[in-house]
């Protein structure tokens, strides 16, 4: 057990020294270089050595990536090009809001999946257990973007039930208090993590249901709804859990688009906006801090994965 | 180091879409038991069938069906559908019927470029990993997490605001995303497939390691690199769309579905429908049509869920 802990947090531990390499690299991939990026493109030779040179970015490459790390470690990712603020102010202004949106949005996602993959597991093969993969492979194909129009289209714009723009207050206190316009955001996060969650719990549902601890519990009288309750949505959420950690860029991408429809002030807005006005330092930081968060969300869930099932322990004690 | 974690959590990240999430019971040396499963499940049949009709769309019918779509007729814009133009014309004048085909062309064309380079490169790569396994293997996988750990989408946008893209630029792109998946899915299969006899045998008779995993390893393998292949097209073409419409796709004289279905949303207020429905329904059924396929072909080659 704790030999696969160590073992597993050596290797965050190099996947997080990786994703610093890769955000390194991708600075210095910046057409022009940063200097030319800050000072416009007439800038003279002169005045472009003595940006690298207030900024270090003179020195070699190696001693750079030491500066780079050890400014990050602090939270410190440069400044904004185009808002003139601390990439970390931003950052920080801005993921409390994720957490509220992307938190929402997937307890809710499996809320719906969890009994939609059992129920399509116990009707297996049934017209019910179609039906219900049609819409999850239909959910799972459509872009995104479209889906989220398409609800603005229905709700704010024919039926006038919903705004079409997500609460823009400042503090999470302000975004709740405005219910009505988090509905259709939420709601498009939401379906569109559904399907996938539905279909790895039907798949793992449908594994347990095999078990004979199954056909113990059903031998001895126990009632099917208890069965179910009991024996096989408990085991079946198992190998949920680690695709939950996996997940993580899945919802991020889904967050880029459905911020930038519902122009929701978050984190996917901030990197959408920061990507069409080139402004490298919050792209290159929202990287860093995205890719930290999976890695971490991942590390949790194998580690909650190992604590949740006893065999594991066994095995590897 | 050791190379099997038997109860480790699964390794490969598993495929919504899949019925199984582990594909190591499939069922190697009978392909024929593969091929009448495949066809006997209609699941697959009905995704090939509309991907048959689509690519004959696409291909075959802008020689039946012969439209302009190069230049622009302002006087011929937005006209509704008609005897003249049956799915109408667009903002450009184009006729949206014969757009539809063009598009289609660059829609499949990416779709399987970005599948047949992601399945060269992650085969090569997992095989290799999976073959030589201690510390190689785990350098190598590590690497594959710390590309997982970035969003695609966030790279991708990252590097298309850097550099102004092409359609084959794209493609580039998308391989270099998305091979991870394949990569650590043969990995998988390898590092069970490289204890078998026949890969002993192999190694006994004096065969290198390179033959060992083209001629052996790889070809066993064959029926993961296919399922995660179909996935990879269905994916391709949704990332497109979704960069077509945070408006950093093709440039515009370029036609694909995600790029009109953009454009139509635009004008989705004004009543012309017909610039919205089409391409979003034959995108949608598209990508269905190939998820429908990898699934099918995935549950084929699983015995253990055929059993049950």
């Amino acid at each position: 057990m704790s030999a696969y802990l160590i073992r597993r947090i050596g290797q965050a531990i190099v996947v997080v020294i990786g994703v610093m390499v890769l955000t390194f690299v991708l600075i210095h991939l910046v057409p022009g270089s940063a200097a030319r990026a800050t000072l416009g493109t007439r800038a003279t030779a002169e005045r472009i050595a003595v940006f690298n040179a207030a900024n270090g970015l003179d020195r070699p490459l190696a001693a750079q990536f030491v500066t780079f790390v050890k400014q990050a470690v602090v939270g410190n990712f440069g400044t904004s090009y185009s808002l003139q603020q601390p990439v970390s102010t931003l950052i920080a202004q801005r993921l409390p809001r994720d957490a509220l949106l992307l938190g929402l949005s997937t307890l809710l996602a499996l809320a719906v999946a969890l009994p939609m993959g059992i129920f399509q597991a116990v009707r297996r093969g049934r017209v019910a257990d179609h039906a219900f993969t049609v819409v999850s492979f239909v959910l799972y194909s459509m872009p995104d973007f479209f889906f989220a129009l398409l609800l603005i289209a229905v709700f704010s714009v024919q039926l006038h039930l919903l705004p079409s723009q997500a609460p823009q207050a400042e503090s999470v206190g302000g975004i709740l208090a405005d219910p009505r316009a988090l509905v259709l955001p939420v709601v498009t996060l939401t379906l569109v993590s559904v399907a996938g969650f539905s279909r790895y719990m039907r798949t793992s549902a449908i594994n347990t249901l095999a078990q004979e601890y199954v056909q113990v519990a059903r031998s001895k009288g126990l009632p099917e709804r208890l069965v179910l309750r009991r024996h096989v949505l408990r085991n079946s959420l198992l190998p949920v859990v680690t695709v939950l950690g996996l997940q993580a860029p899945n919802i991020v991408a889904g967050a880029v688009i459905a911020e930038s429809v519902f122009n929701y002030p978050g984190m996917g807005l901030l990197f959408y906006q920061a990507a069409t006005s080139k402004d490298y330092p919050i792209m290159l930081g929202s990287t860093l801090v995205v890719g930290v968060a999976t890695v971490l969300g991942s590390l949790f869930a194998d580690i909650a994965y190992s604590f949740l099932d006893p065999r594991i322990r066994y095995v590897n004690a | 180091m050791s190379t099997l974690e038997p109860l480790a959590p699964p390794d490969p990240a598993p495929d919504p879409r899949s019925e199984t999430v582990d594909a190591s019971t499939a069922a190697r040396g009978s392909g024929r038991l593969s091929v009448r499963a495949f066809v006997r499940n209609r699941r697959a049949l009905v995704g090939l069938g509309i991907v048959a009709v689509i690519a004959a769309f696409c291909f075959v019918g802008p020689l039946l069906y012969r439209t302009d779509q190069v230049t622009v007729r302002l006087d011929l814009a937005d006209l509704s559908p008609g005897s003249a133009y049956p799915l109408g014309t667009d903002a450009s004048g184009y006729d949206v019927l014969g757009r539809l085909m063009a598009g289609g062309r660059s829609s499949l064309e990416l779709g399987f470029a970005v599948a047949f380079t992601t399945s060269v490169i992650g085969t090569l790569y997992g095989a290799v990993a999976g073959y030589l396994g201690g510390l190689v293997d785990a350098v190598m996988m590590r690497v594959i997490d710390t590309f997982l750990a970035v969003p695609g989408i966030v790279l991708l946008l990252m590097m298309v605001s850097m550099f102004t893209p092409t359609l084959w630029g794209i493609v580039l792109l998308l391989s270099l995303l998305s091979w991870l998946g394949a990569a650590r899915l043969v990995r998988g299969e390898v590092l069970t497939l490289r204890t078998r006899e026949f890969v002993q045998a192999a190694r006994m008779m004096g065969g290198t390691g390179g033959r060992i995993v083209l001629r052996h390893l790889v070809p066993n393998a064959a029926g993961v690199i296919i399922v995660s292949g179909t996935f990879t097209i269905a994916d391709s073409i949704l990332t497109l769309s979704a960069l077509s419409f945070l408006g950093l796709g093709l440039p515009p004289p370029h036609a694909d579905w995600g790029t009109m279905l953009s454009a139509g949303l635009n004008s989705l207020y004004d009543g012309y429908w017909w610039l919205v429905y089409p391409p979003a329904g034959i995108l949608i059924v598209t990508v269905v049509a190939f998820n429908l396929i990898g699934d099918a072909v995935h549950d084929a080659l699983d015995v253990r869920l055929q059993r049950r």
